[in-house]
């Protein structure tokens, strides 16, 4: 049977700003899944963005939302918490968002362990701005600003949520479409900081330069290099050279920032 | 009996032709004509929902009752 994603949009916004084949439109069909699944009241549900191709998604849906300044949708979702800690508040936006401008907030928020959020679309680009790098560009691929290849490695987006402090960190892959809705919901349903990164294709930015000849292309590269992290474990060091580890990399249960300042309240109530 | 066919609905205003659904379709079962996907072999399909589920862009729906 058909998915009714028309209850979760606004209407008449179809069709979206992105780019034929642009995978943030699959993971926004994951998002309304999950949010489906998990019977999320859209008054109680905040999506909160910063600025880029994949920061656009809020518009579409209809529940609370807020597109807010480049890399501090972290900020304001924070604020949204706080104010409203019954709200579910789920941040959205791309690598370059989060990693170059936003970085801070990015693992600020990690280290925090507040109970929100975070779908980042890593599409190894600013898409947006027409291809700029971004700090999650592989080493050798180019961008508008790295013609000639990037010298830079690029970021472990997972890793990076985990050595800051997230207690909940997935990856998937716009390929792997059915296990996007899964992987949020299971992300909503932590108490805590949970990052799902979604392995994204921007085929026409990166894809183009790169040598991709097709979308159909980029999300075979997707398929390929995917390995779920159960499989990884029978696997030797070298037949998991080159590939990436999806599913549920890391979990844990650590004191949740709104709680914890509820505490902060109480002993300064009781102080006086 | 007869075997009853799904219903696939492309809704063209909403297609941006990227070939997703055709690729990725196990049966073969769909085709683009022109700029739009369309459906060229229904009787082959076995609802697997793979083309809804990934179309980017909420062009593609496939109803069986
Ligand atoms: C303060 C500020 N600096 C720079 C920009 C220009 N800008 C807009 S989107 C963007 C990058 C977006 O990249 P990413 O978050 O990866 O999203 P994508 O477009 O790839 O989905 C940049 C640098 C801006 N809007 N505001
Ligand atoms: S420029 Fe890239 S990221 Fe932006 S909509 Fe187009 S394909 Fe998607
Ligand atoms: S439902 Fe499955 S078999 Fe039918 S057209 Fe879509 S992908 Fe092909
Ligand atoms: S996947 Fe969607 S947008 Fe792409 S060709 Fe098929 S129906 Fe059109
Ligand atoms: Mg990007």
């Amino acid at each position: 049977m058909a998915f009714d994603y028309d209850k979760w949009l606004r209407p008449g916004k179809l069709p979206h700003i992105w780019c034929p084949g642009c995978g943030h439109g699959i993971v926004m069909k994951g998002l309304i899944r999950a949010m489906d699944t998990l019977k999320l009241k859209k008054e109680e549900t905040a999506i909160v963005s910063g600025i880029g191709c994949a920061s656009r998604l809020p518009g579409y849906i209809d529940c609370c939302t807020l597109h807010t300044a480049h890399g501090r949708a972290a900020a304001f979702a924070t604020g949204v918490k706080m104010a409203k800690p019954e709200m579910n508040v789920i941040l959205v936006g791309g690598d370059g968002d989060g990693t170059a401008i936003g970085g801070n907030h990015f693992i600020h928020a990690c280290r925090r362990n507040i109970n929100m959020t975070y779908i980042i679309m890593n599409n190894y680009i600013y898409g947006m701005t027409g291809g700029q790098f971004s700090p999650c560009t592989p080493t050798g691929h180019k961008a508008s600003t790295t013609p000639y290849g990037n010298p830079d490695p690029g970021f472990d987006i997972a890793k990076l949520a985990i050595g800051a402090g997230a207690t909940f960190v997935a990856r998937g892959t716009a390929f792997h479409a059915n296990q996007i809705d899964k992987l949020i919901a299971e992300a909503i349903q932590h108490k805590g900081f949970s990052v799902v990164e979604i392995l994204d294709d921007c085929p026409t930015t990166y894809g183009r330069r790169n040598k991709y000849k097709s979308v159909i292309e980029m999300m075979n590269r997707l398929k390929d290099v995917a390995v779920p992290v159960k499989a990884a474990e029978k696997m030797t060091a070298e037949q998991l050279q080159g590939k990436i580890l999806t599913g549920v990399l890391y979990k844990e249960e650590k004191p949740e920032y709104i709680e914890e300042y509820a505490k902060v309240i109480e002993r300064a109530k009781a102080a006086k | 009996m007869e075997k009853k066919l799904p219903k696939i609905e492309i809704i063209e205003k909403y297609c941006k032709g990227c070939h997703i659904c055709v690729e990725f379709c196990p049966k073969d079962v769909l085709e683009m004509k022109g700029f739009y996907a369309s459906v060229k072999n229904l009787e082959a399909c076995t609802s697997c929902m793979q083309c809804e589920l990934r179309c980017p862009d909420f062009a593609i729906k496939v109803t069986n009752e």
